[in-house]
């Protein structure tokens, strides 16, 4: 699967593309599949994210999973800070991510 | 300290107001991303990870406890409680919102600070040695001189865009604490065999993808002629530095290429040109910028006795509290490397504190030193032993200096867009590994450096024990290097061979120390006896 994400304009945090609106929760992105290009040019124009960019995922569990460890890490927040991750209370959120 | 004048103020509070109105252009749309980031990052703000990052500058690691307050409130107000000690004696803010950039720049400038030219192909923060005004090994305070080239430097239009970005470092010592020759120029200060004051001038070091050791281009360089030695250092690279090719821009190419005598003759022949333009700064100025780093009021009757009756205030006056110029004074490192914890980072709670501490018993003053860790530089021996109770109660007394466990390391995968690799976990194992204070002891002075890519923010290159994070294929991979020195002794480490794990990195340092223990004589340190025995035995340990 493709996936979008980029950095929110004003706060800078990670999204990632909905289909509509840009969410902070991976689990919210769906799969742009061909029309990722398309997507990115508008909301470049759109300016609400900055380096919005394209990558490859997959589905597991029945979310999206980022294919490469950089774009996990962006996902769910820096690894040695379970406390500021967007799974704070999941034991096991970093295992995944690694 | 400096204190600013009215050109100081006058210029950050400026720099506030335009960026203020830049962040609400961009914010309305009116300007692009491709418009705006130039203008962000000569502000010290990056798109890192997860978020905005803002580097701000400390001068020459030296702050006053209102500066450090400040950095506390910073990072309880715009950031996430905690801030992030740097490499280059800074400090990074990881989670800050873009509309309240201007606001935090404005608190900043309340207490003298910015940051400015922290990014950016310019010159850089100055950095220099954590001790200065304190040693007892120095010709003279090298501050005073580093904020010079400051001052000199900020803003300066022939060098606000420069083919790359550009690092001083200026020290007065033998003993090298700032990784002076691993920058693009190192100036130690020196007294010729008159006793008159000048300076070596080392030109392209520095570590990234190429690193090279600074080799020497004058050995002496009069006190008088310093900026300009300075500025015709940089004509020459200004001139013909590269500006096609990005890992090719540095300084240290150009002096490698061109061969460093052909350098020096170019250099030689601008400083001449430039002698005549009469552009080195005022003697006046440098009085009047000296005047503020007159020593403090020492009490000259302080006695040099210490009860070290208890064994955890023994160990920690041991390892982290060094030898001060001042008889009855003495120089304390705060250790930002608890076991286990993140390597540089600390709480606002953290920063409040030794904030108060410098107030109360260093005369107001403060310093960040290369290896992200915090220095109180005048303290009162007879006030040692309160101190670090106060330390120890806030968890800020773990007497690990320059021992195994006081690792740099970048802040890698976890937070920076460069990394290919997280460089942090690898810290925290490696020190859980070493936790034993006794074990740690037996091993000595050892240096350990980790980089979570290329770029080499974590200064592997100069680790006697250096780790790169590389990515494998989208696996985290460590190379392993050892032998190299920051120091007076400068050295570049060499790759023992293929990488490791995660898990396989830790027990690869684990075996190199093993090596050590096994193939030391008398009181050598790791380094020196990989030096004297060289890479066989360690490589055998490791791969066989």
């Amino acid at each position: 699967m493709k996936l979008l994400t980029g950095n929110d304009l004003k706060s800078g945090l990670v999204t990632w593309w909905t289909g509509k609106n840009w969410s902070i929760n991976i689990e919210d992105a769906i799969d742009v599949g061909e029309d990722g290009a398309a997507i990115l040019a508008a909301e470049q124009e759109a300016q609400r994210v900055n380096s919005a960019y394209i990558i490859d995922g997959d589905e597991t569990s029945g979310a999206p999973r980022p294919g490469h460890i950089k774009d996990r890490v962006r996902a769910l927040g820096p690894t040695v800070r379970p406390d500021l991750t967007l799974k704070p209370n999941d034991a096991n959120a970093i295992d995944k991510v690694v | 300290m400096y204190k600013y004048d009215h050109y100081d103020q006058s210029i950050v509070d400026a720099r506030v107001a335009e960026f203020r109105d830049q962040v609400e252009r961009r914010l309305a749309g009116e300007i692009t991303e491709d418009q705006f980031k130039p203008l962000r990052l000569q502000n010290g703000l990056y798109l890192q990870l997860h978020a905005y990052m803002l580097r701000v500058a400390i001068p020459y690691g030296t702050l006053n406890s209102g500066q450090m307050k400040m950095l506390a409130h910073i990072a309880r107000t715009y950031d996430r409680d905690y801030g992030h000690f740097t490499t280059r004696q800074n400090i990074q803010y990881n989670w800050i919102q873009l509309d309240q950039t201007p606001d935090l720049l404005a608190d900043l400038a309340s207490v003298e600070m910015h940051a400015i030219q922290t990014s950016g192909n310019c010159i850089r923060n100055i950095s220099s040695d954590q001790y200065a005004g304190a040693a007892a090994d120095e010709v003279t305070d090298p501050r005073p001189w580093a904020e010079l080239l400051r001052q000199w430097s900020t803003f300066h239009p022939e060098f606000a865009h420069l083919p790359r970005k550009f690092k001083f470092a200026v020290i007065a010592s033998k003993e090298d604490r700032a990784a002076m020759r691993l920058h693009d120029i190192g100036i130690q200060l020196v007294r010729n065999d008159a006793g008159e004051l000048g300076a070596r001038f080392f030109v392209g070091g520095g570590m990234g993808r190429t690193p090279m050791i600074g080799p020497m281009v004058r050995d002496f360089v009069a006190a008088d002629d310093l900026v300009s030695y300075a500025e015709a250092c940089l004509r020459v690279y200004n001139r013909y530095g590269r500006r096609d090719n990005k890992y090719k821009a540095r300084i240290k190419i150009l002096v490698h290429e061109l061969g460093k005598d052909e350098y020096i003759r170019q250099v030689e022949a601008e400083f001449e040109h430039i002698k005549t333009l009469n552009l080195d700064p005022p003697k006046a100025e440098l009085e009047r910028i000296t005047a503020f780093f007159q020593d403090p009021d020492y009490d000259i009757l302080a006695s040099d006795d210490l009860d070290l009756c208890d064994p955890d205030f023994a160990l920690w006056v041991e390892q982290n509290v060094k030898t001060h110029k001042q008889s009855g004074y003495a120089i304390v490192t705060i250790s930002l490397k608890p076991i286990g914890g993140i390597p540089g980072d600390a709480s606002s709670a953290q920063i409040d504190i030794m904030a108060d501490l410098a107030k109360k018993y260093s005369f107001d003053e403060l310093r960040v030193t290369h290896a992200q860790n915090i220095v109180l530089p005048h303290v009162k021996k007879s006030d040692l032993y309160a101190l670090w109770q106060k330390l120890d109660e806030a968890g800020l007394a773990t007497p690990n200096l320059d021992l195994i466990s006081d690792i740099i390391a970048c802040p890698g995968l976890d937070y920076c867009s460069l990394a290919n690799a997280r460089s942090i976990p690898v810290a925290q194992k490696i020190a859980q590994r070493f936790s034993d204070i006794s074990k740690q002891k037996l091993l000595g002075e050892l240096k350990l450096k980790i980089s979570g890519c290329i770029n080499a923010c974590g200064h592997h290159h100069a680790g006697h024990i250096g780790i790169l994070g590389v990515d494998r294929k989208g696996v985290e991979n460590y190379q392993l290097s050892l032998g190299g020195s920051g120091a007076e002794d400068v050295s570049l480490a060499k790759i023992t061979g293929p990488g490791f794990d995660e898990d396989g990195i830790v027990d690869a340092v684990e075996k190199a120390t093993n090596v050590y223990l096994k193939e030391r004589e008398g009181d050598e340190r790791f380094v020196d006896t990989y030096r004297r025995v060289g890479m066989a035995p360690f490589k055998e340990a490791l791969y066989d």
